[in-house]
């Protein structure tokens, strides 16, 4: 196989002049490429870091240029949900719902010092950190983050996408 | 004609509301009996051109009676005069008469006061939290209510668990010699004494 050597076991080594038209893979790499190209958003923008969502999808940081520009409002079509923004506790069970209707396989980014801790809010009505309520993948840092500090979370997403074990889960589920 | 006399005129017109006082330009009028507030407010939108409700407020007086007290701001955008409103209520009453009928935007100021202070006001036609959910068993804004809040639990509707305050609450010292002593820092009531 041609090709990034030290990344084999995800990569798709292809050589149009030795193979033709096929291409050898494992089943859990191609699967993975898919998946981690087309990580449809599920903007949870509940405050201000919905702003700067809101700029990564714009041309300059461009957010389509990792498969996530689709912002999906149905979360019937969406893989990754983003929670952009403070979730109070009046909030958390409407995400919460949101996040139960997604259908699998589903992450989640926690965007902000708010939806990853509470962040400034040490307060009767906000809840401490997204992940109380569901699992969350990629917490990303700032108040609020940067575009590009989104767009290196989502990136990171990816790379953890892309070296799950989908076959065997698939397995697990069917069982 | 300046707020100062039209708070004299309202004065006139009803007993038990005190001397008008004046601060910084703005004038408060208080109203030593809540339930006279319907009429009061009547007279002031009708007869005093007080056409706009600014704002409805309460403030927890804490350990003194009576404890609450109830901050209404009128203002008239023909003379372009202000007065501030004030009345108490004591905590075994807890109630008092709407102002909802006299200016429509009252409704959703009282509902906050209801939701964050836990009084009611009598006649008001819709009554419910407009913050918390429904069922929310405390209210948010009382002095005795602490800042990292409660556990509470409704299931299928909301829950809430104290905010971890980290040996808080963080307090700015604005006035300190240098930036690094006026950043937010952990103040504890002890530190404060010293």
């Amino acid at each position: 196989m041609q090709g990034n050597t030290a990344n084999t076991k995800t990569e798709v080594g292809y050589n149009t002049k030795i193979e033709g038209d096929v291409i050898v893979t494992r089943a859990d790499a191609v699967l993975n490429w898919f998946r981690k190209n087309s990580l449809w958003p599920m903007p949870m923008g509940l405050a201000c870091c919905a702003i700067e969502l809101m700029a990564a999808g714009n041309s300059r940081f461009d957010i389509s240029r990792f498969g996530s520009e689709v912002m999906r409002f149905s979360p019937r079509q969406s893989d990754v949900m983003i929670v952009a923004g403070t979730v109070t506790y009046k909030m958390a069970l409407a995400l919460k719902r949101i996040y139960d209707q997604m259908a699998e396989p589903k992450w989640v980014i926690a965007m902000g010092a708010c939806a990853s801790t509470g962040g400034m809010y040490r307060s009767y009505a906000v809840l401490q950190g997204v992940d109380r309520i569901v699992p969350v993948d990629i917490y990303v840092a700032g108040c609020p983050p940067r575009p590009e500090a989104l767009l290196d979370g989502l990136m990171r997403l990816q790379d953890k996408v892309s070296k799950e074990p989908t076959i065997e889960n698939q397995k697990r589920v069917a069982a | 004609m300046g707020a100062i006399d039209l708070a004299n005129k309202l004065r006139q017109r009803f007993d038990g509301l005190a001397e008008p006082s004046e601060f910084r330009g703005e004038v408060t009028l208080v109203l030593n009996d809540a339930e006279q507030i319907e009429p009061v407010c009547r007279y002031a939108r009708d007869q005093l051109k007080f056409d706009f409700l600014v704002d409805i407020t309460s403030v927890d007086n804490d350990e003194e009676t009576p404890r609450f007290t109830i901050v209404y701001h009128l203002y008239g955008l023909e003379h372009h005069c202000l007065l501030r409103l004030k009345t108490s209520v004591a905590e075994e009453v807890s109630e008092l008469p709407t102002v909802s009928g006299i200016w429509r935007t009252a409704d959703w100021h009282e509902r906050e006061i209801y939701d964050m202070m836990g009084v009611r006001f009598r006649d008001h036609p819709d009554l419910r939290r407009i913050i918390m959910w429904e069922g929310y068993p405390f209210f948010p804004l009382r002095k005795d209510f602490p800042l990292a809040g409660k556990h509470s639990e409704i299931p299928e509707v909301a829950f809430t668990e104290p905010a971890p305050m980290e040996g808080g609450p963080f307090a700015t010292s604005p006035g300190e010699q240098d930036s690094m002593s006026a950043e937010p820092r952990v103040k504890t009531p002890d530190e404060e004494d010293e």
